[in-house]
């Protein structure tokens, strides 16, 4: 009854000249979208005086949205946007920065995971995260069991998961490969874990400092490639894009081991009848490197005034312990505060667990252009798999096309 | 003779079995509509358990009914109005005699060498200023005249005689009456030639569609079935029934109205 | 009297054309001029359109991936036309000759026409996996032959995406095909018969010739279609990439990414004008040397 007062109240007020109305905008994703909206009523029952309007596009087309919505001074007050694209909304003017007193930066730095340094440019932030993704390694229990190996005993080191994937990799009477030891996909999370995992823990480092110059091209990154398509040209024990996407071919029973992110979990959690575990990224030389990325919340330039105010008590209130705990909860998706993530029922989850584990030693990488940057990985294994071009010619053009990636983004 | 017949029998044998290659595709994707996803990848035809979960999925979780009726709303509206404007602008350039008349109908005619491609960026802009962007407008303002049925009309116009129209204009009948009773009468067989491409040209359009759209309920068929097919990518059976979907209505006009849809591809695409 | 009548009446055709013309000039012509403009700038929609002459034509020139794409587009021509003029050809022919089931083979060749391009592109997509789930390859693995990597390889994965755009088209064709063929007059025929011409002979002297038109008609459109394809690739290759290595991907997909993922205006406009150039061109040649 107390529960109705409140919302009719709350109806009255928003209803009423004083209320505030702001726009929040995300991509379409159903968990995300529900998630929100529950955080939202959430929102509007502590705040009856103010509305928040949940707006979502897909995918595809969000970045041209909210670009051209927020040129023409509409849309959003509060976006949500990719980690990636903060340098393109700066230049574009759509984000403003977030105010000290509001968001202090050393609360920001003590309890947040250090990858948010990245949404600080010059001395101001511009968004916080929700929740953040990492990486993790996927097996499949009954292939373990079929091969005579411990269905609990996923490969530790880099080493083991060759011999492993050699191993679990099925084939016809035709010799043709039915089921992968390990699913090759750079198009989908492998770029990531080639670019910020295995160059780490072969000893380089994708890029300088301030990610103006691409380092791989050296001993390491060449070492880690050959690591990497080894698996195609050496081991015999995957094929590149296997059923068309390597999350297919887990899902369908067809592949022994899988790198994925976090988000996937909802997926194979509805996959009947496939038995799996998920566990840290394997490491190699006791170096352990993982790759973080995650989507941010900022206050676009158009809010002002009474709407700025508002928009920032939405963008604290979804950036708080309790709505990180819902997302993880409700999306999958991983606490971007360490108190949340160090809590000892998400730290040691069966599932989530290997993922907020692996944050502690995450990179993210500063993209110019994640699709063009991507290409340059998918293509480097494309002309070593398809033409049979020598490892270390692939690796230097796909360095110099990504050189070419980065001067662009910079000199614009 | 008794060589004649054999090879008029070799002859059917062969075209027989390419059209049994033709078909494969179109049987295979009703086929794995059928089937549940553990028995896609039997290569039997007929299930040995067939059912119509798959379909039921379809319209219930997902938005594949707005997607149908999106398209059908879209390619319906383009279609009437395609039919009217462009019958009443080859009837107009046939019949009336007025100066510019030569120059307008090379104009119209001009367009067609104007490639789709070229056109999108600047309707995109187009759309982004007046705020049509992601609405059924956008959507349909591209097709709502076409200089291919302006002059396919005008061709048919040229054989409907003077005398019939004077006539009814003795009776009293003004320019408009005219067009729409009598005019439009005796050129059904090129209405319904312009109707069928306009209307199978909407049904299967993608590109514009894929760029003025970006939210889901406003999606087309095509695009709707193309960003899904991304996304049930592990599901074969689903994308299955969605393109079984999307390819049933024309195909399932087609069997009831062959002769005419035949009929009217050979006028419409000899003519045009 | 007859004077006022003949203005009355051309009042009442410009009050039919009103409404057209605006639409033709907003919808066609403008846009068409705007794409030309737009081609000589650098604008990446959200700020100002600047002025760059001629820039984008150069860098296009300097693209090395714009030449590949070229190839590919040109590559789909080449090997679309004629495969589907032969193929289409033949069946008209033969199917002409056949009377008992006429009606059913006939619709079995012409359905897919009907399709929608998007959905069959996902059921070929599906037919080209690698085994275990490809029929294709599944089939071939029964026989004991090794498997083809159709859309994983940079050779067969342009042929394999033009089959379906071959496939689809097929059916239109043998149509008008089949229509010319009945339009010749049956006199030509009788009296090649009584010079005592042989069928192959009467094919060469008298079927082609006096099919000329309809060929003609049919090489333009299928080399515009072939020029311009999109869907299939999109919907085939790996995000829509055009892939692997870009040795799918054609100027229409170009187009498309520069500027719908890139949101690089001048440089898709530019795009867009060279292939108006080239359609512009081809079709001028076709018209040309099919006409003599």
């Amino acid at each position: 009854m107390r529960l109705i007062c409140v919302l009719i109240i709350g109806l009255f007020i928003s209803t009423s000249a004083f209320a505030v109305e702001i726009e929040y905008w995300q991509y379409s994703y159903k968990t995300r979208l529900d998630a929100m909206d529950k955080l939202i009523a959430q929102f509007e029952v502590e705040n009856p005086d103010i509305k928040v309007v949940h707006t979502n596009f897909p995918y595809a087309q969000y970045r041209t949205k909210v670009a051209a919505s927020v040129a023409a001074g509409e849309g959003p007050d509060v976006v949500q946007l990719y980690y990636g694209w903060l340098g393109d909304y700066l230049s574009a003017n759509l984000l403003q920065p977030l105010s000290y007193t509001e968001f202090p930066h050393q609360t920001i730095e003590d309890d947040f995971f250090a990858m948010v340094a990245n949404m600080k440019v010059g001395d101001d932030y511009y968004a916080l995260p929700t929740a953040v993704r990492s990486l993790g390694l996927f097996w499949n229990k009954k292939i373990f069991r079929e091969a005579g190996l411990d269905p609990n005993k996923p490969p530790q080191t880099l080493d083991e998961l060759v011999s492993l994937a050699k191993k679990l990799t099925k084939r016809d009477r035709a010799g043709n490969i039915v089921s992968v030891g390990l699913t090759m996909g750079p198009i989908n999370q492998d770029h990531n874990w080639w670019r910020e995992v295995l160059v780490r823990q072969f000893g380089g480092t994708p890029y300088n400092q301030n990610t103006t110059k691409v380092t791989y091209d050296d001993e390491a990154g060449l070492k880690a490639f050959e690591y990497y398509a080894d698996f195609v040209t050496k081991h015999n024990a995957s094929v590149v894009d296997f059923m068309d996407k390597g999350e297919i071919a887990f899902k369908a029973g067809r592949a022994a081991m899988h790198i994925d992110g976090s988000f996937v979990l909802s997926t194979f959690a509805r996959a009947r009848r496939l038995e799996w575990g998920v566990t840290e990224l394997p490491t190699h030389n006791g170096i352990k490197a993982n790759f973080s990325s995650y989507w941010v919340n900022g206050i676009t330039s158009k809010a002002s005034g009474e709407k700025k105010a508002a928009a920032e008590k939405f963008l604290k209130f979804i950036t708080q312990a309790d709505a990180m705990q819902l997302w993880l909860d409700e999306v999958g998706e991983l606490p971007a505060r360490k108190a949340v993530a160090g809590k000892e029922a998400n730290f040691n989850h069966p599932e989530f667990g290997a993922f907020i584990r692996g944050l502690e030693y995450a990179h993210t990488t500063n993209f110019y252009s994640e699709a063009a940057q991507r290409k340059t990985v998918v293509d480097m294994l494309d002309r070593i798999v398809l033409l049979d071009m020598d490892v270390k010619q692939s690796l230097n053009i796909a360095a110099k096309e990504d050189q070419q990636i980065i001067d662009k983004a910079i000199k614009e | 003779m008794k060589n004649i017949s054999v090879r008029k029998s070799f002859i059917w044998v062969m075209l027989a079995i390419g059209g049994i290659v033709m078909m494969t595709p179109i049987i295979f994707m009703f086929s794995a509509s059928f089937k549940y996803n553990d028995q896609i990848y039997d290569l039997a035809l007929i299930s040995s358990e067939p059912t119509l979960s798959n379909y039921f999925y379809l319209f219930e979780n997902t938005e594949f009914l707005t997607w149908f009726m999106n398209s059908f709303f879209v390619a319906m509206v383009v279609t009437i109005s395609v039919l009217f404007f462009d019958a009443l602008i080859g009837y107009t350039l046939c019949k009336f005699k007025f100066k510019g008349r030569k120059l307008i109908f090379i104009a119209i005619l001009s367009t067609l060498m104007i490639p789709t491609e070229m056109l999108v960026i600047p309707w995109y802009i187009l759309s982004k200023d007046l705020g049509l962007l992601d609405s059924f407008i956008g959507l349909i303002f591209p097709g709502l005249m076409s200089g291919f049925g302006v002059f396919l009309m005008k061709q048919f116009f040229e054989g409907v005689p003077d005398d019939y129209l004077d006539a009814a204009r003795i009776d009293g009948l003004n320019e408009f009456q005219i067009f729409i009773e009598i005019a439009l009468s005796m050129v059904t067989p090129a209405l319904s030639a312009l109707a069928i491409f306009t209307f199978l040209g909407n049904w299967t359009a993608f590109l514009w569609p894929l760029i003025v759209t970006s939210s889901a309920d406003l999606y087309t068929i095509p695009v709707g079935l193309s960003s899904f097919s991304g996304e049930f990518q592990s599901e074969w059976e689903m994308i299955m029934t969605g393109a079984a979907v999307a390819s049933l209505p024309t195909l399932l006009v087609f069997l009831l109205l062959q002769r005419y849809i035949i009929r009217g591809v050979i006028l419409g695409g000899l003519k045009g | 009297m007859s004077r006022t009548v003949e203005q009355k009446r051309a009042l009442w055709a410009w009050l039919f054309l009103a409404l057209p013309l605006v639409y033709f000039i907003l919808v066609r012509f403008y846009p068409t001029l705007d794409a030309f403009s737009i081609s000589l700038t650098e604008w990446n929609i959200v700020g100002e359109k600047t002025y760059v002459g001629l820039d984008n034509f150069i860098a296009l020139y300097n693209d090395p991936v714009f030449w590949i794409v070229l190839g590919n587009t040109f590559e789909y021509l080449a090997l679309g036309v004629p495969i589907s003029l032969f193929l289409s050809f033949m069946v008209a022919y033969y199917l002409d000759q056949i009377r008992f089931g006429h009606g059913f083979l006939r619709a079995c060749y012409f359905m897919p026409f009907l399709t929608t391009a998007v959905a069959m592109a996902w059921v070929w997509r599906w037919f080209y996996q690698p085994v275990p789930i490809g029929i294709i390859n599944m089939t071939l693995g029964q026989l004991g032959i090794l498997q083809l990597d159709f859309l994983r390889s940079t050779t067969q994965a342009l042929p394999a995406v033009l089959v379906p755009a071959i496939w689809a088209g097929l059916g239109f064709q043998i149509v008008i095909f089949m229509a010319g063929i009945r339009a010749i007059p049956q006199t030509y025929y009788e009296a090649a018969k009584i010079d005592g011409a042989g069928p192959w002979q009467i094919l060469k002297e008298i079927t082609l010739p006096q099919l000329r038109p309809t060929i003609t008609f049919l090489v333009v459109m299928s080399s515009i279609g072939f020029l311009r394809i999109f869907d299939q690739v999109y919907n085939m290759t790996q995000e829509g990439e055009g892939g692997p290595l870009n040795a799918t991907r054609p100027l229409v997909l170009y187009i498309y990414k520069a500027a719908f993922d890139d949101f690089e205006m001048g440089m898709a406009a530019a795009q867009t004008v060279v292939l108006f150039t080239i359609l512009m061109i081809i079709t001028v040649i076709q018209l040309r040397l099919l006409r003599k």
